[in-house]
């Protein structure tokens, strides 16, 4: 299969090429890269959501309940009662080890009732190293499945404590998962996760402690929201565009509902789709989908121009010259800032 | 950057309720750099085959202690190669009568692996199977 007939025939609905896609993309291969530039321009149409939330408190379970009740209710997803279901991929990451760079990908455990289902789509990811709650090429993964013409992306993070928010930036609408017993209200009040949150649920409500989390929760969000949502990202602070920035038209801002849901009988989830659904509406109103396109654009195009600059730049460098100032910061005689200038000097 | 990972699925297809042995491989397989797609117990053939072809994995092992290997692995073959996936590798583990090997074998199979089996073995017999696959 050549390239284009690859970026081809994922926009025909070939699975077969779909799944070979992404693996090129996510393997950064010459080919990948020739089929996400062909396939960009049928990006943009899907809803991107992302799940996050510590190990354990049902993401997987979750996103199984969810998107059995997408594929089961087309009337209460879509406007009109005579539309087919939405079409659902998913974006599953789970870590990998940083000992053997090998990883066990679970996440499909507690997605398997929606085998043999042709309106789903399931892909595992490691995360090869990244830090942030998903891969690095997590972002081109979901473009290609964005293209091939999904309605909807769900992204479900590794295991997410309290810092892991680079799905915030990739995300329309981002779900944080608590479950009860998971810690006191100081832990609600701590900076990361919890702002990152457009929905917040809190699953496994039928265990004892349910209504201290979600106190705890309510309290912490009246708080934290005024502050305006932008993200450290690669040790840069990128805005997350939020919908109650000035040029918001109505001028609402969204307060992020809590919710109650029980995964693994389905309790709660059409108030979920719900909740989804309303939070994609109010960034249409309020043009927080385009500001948040363009955030999450822009720091893609930042990051690749950064990597490209850099490689320009040690390439146009004489030989050795690299070399030589490192080797003054490791004799402490100049330090990172000087050498940077060093170079940047020796390089006109 | 552009280094290829070895993804394997391993499923335990039927009604086999011990999955312990395909825990064990499945960790060792993570030991030795692989990605592992984990799915669980009771999976149809076609839940495998439809799993391979999502995760477009290099081989898949299967976990079989039940006595139904012989209608089991020739139906998840057979799927593989009607989603045009004839180079993804398949590996049985758990307990196969010895008579029945030559017959796995000569089906496509490319190793069973008992209780007992040190990982290196099989670790190696993927990697080189999934090599010459992509040769």
């Amino acid at each position: 299969m050549d390239e284009i007939d690859l970026a081809g025939q994922v926009l025909a609905g070939d699975r077969l090429a779909l799944a070979r896609t992404l693996s090129s993309v996510e393997n950064g291969t010459t080919q990948g890269m020739q089929a996400l530039n062909s396939l960009f321009p049928h990006t943009g149409k899907a809803h991107l959501v992302g799940l996050t939330g510590a190990s354990g408190t049902g993401k997987s379970s979750l996103v199984n309940q969810l998107v059995l009740y997408y594929r089961k209710s087309a009337k209460l997803s879509r406007s009109k009662n005579d539309e087919p279901p939405l079409r659902v991929a998913i974006v599953a990451v789970d870590p990998t080890s940083p000992f053997t760079g090998g990883a066990i990908l679970g996440d499909r455990i507690r997605m398997r009732d929606l085998a043999g289902d042709p309106g789903v789509f399931i892909r595992s990811m490691a995360t090869r190293g990244a830090l942030g709650g998903i891969a690095a090429a997590t972002g081109a993964v979901v473009q290609v499945l964005d293209a091939a013409g999904f309605d909807l992306v769900l992204i479900e993070t590794v295991g997410a404590g309290q810092s892991e928010v680079d799905i915030a930036r990739l995300a329309h609408t981002t779900i944080v998962v608590e479950a009860p017993g998971l810690g006191d209200d100081i832990q609600a009040i701590k900076a990361g996760i919890l702002e990152i949150a457009d929905v917040l649920v809190v699953n496994k409500a039928d265990l004892p402690g349910v209504e201290n989390t979600e106190r705890a929760l309510r309290g912490s969000l009246g708080l934290a929201r005024p502050a305006p949502k932008r993200v450290f990202h690669h040790g840069q602070l990128v805005s997350v565009p939020e919908q109650d920035e000035p040029h918001s038209p109505s001028g609402a801002a969204w307060v992020p509902p809590i919710l109650r849901t029980i995964a693994i009988d389905g309790t709660g989830i059409p108030e979920l789709a719900d909740a989804i659904a309303a939070h994609r509406a109010h960034l249409e109103q309020t043009g927080g989908w385009q500001q948040r396109d363009r955030g999450r654009l822009q720091a893609e195009l930042d990051l690749l121009l950064q990597n490209r600059l850099l490689t320009d730049f040690r390439s146009r460098l004489k030989d050795g010259t690299y070399e030589d100032v490192l080797a003054g910061v490791l004799e402490r005689r100049i330090s990172p800032f000087q050498a940077v200038d060093e170079l940047v000097k020796r390089n006109r | 950057m552009s280094e290829r990972k070895i993804r394997v699925l391993i499923a335990t297809p039927g009604l086999d309720g011990h999955d312990r042995g395909a825990k064990v491989v499945a960790r060792a397989l993570r030991d030795a750099g692989m990605e592992v797609i984990y799915t669980g117990l009771r999976q149809t053939p076609e839940m495998i085959a439809e799993a391979a072809l999502q995760e477009d994995v290099d081989a898949v092992g299967l976990s079989i202690l039940s006595g139904a290997h012989m209608a089991l692995v020739p139906r998840v073959l057979e799927l593989l190669k009607a989603n045009g996936q004839e180079h993804v590798r398949v590996f049985l583990g758990g307990i196969v009568p010895d008579e029945d090997v030559p017959l796995l074998l000569s089906m496509g199979v490319i190793g069973i692996y008992g209780p007992g089996t040190l990982s290196d073995t099989y670790v190696t017999d993927i990697r080189r199977a999934v090599m010459a696959a992509h040769a």
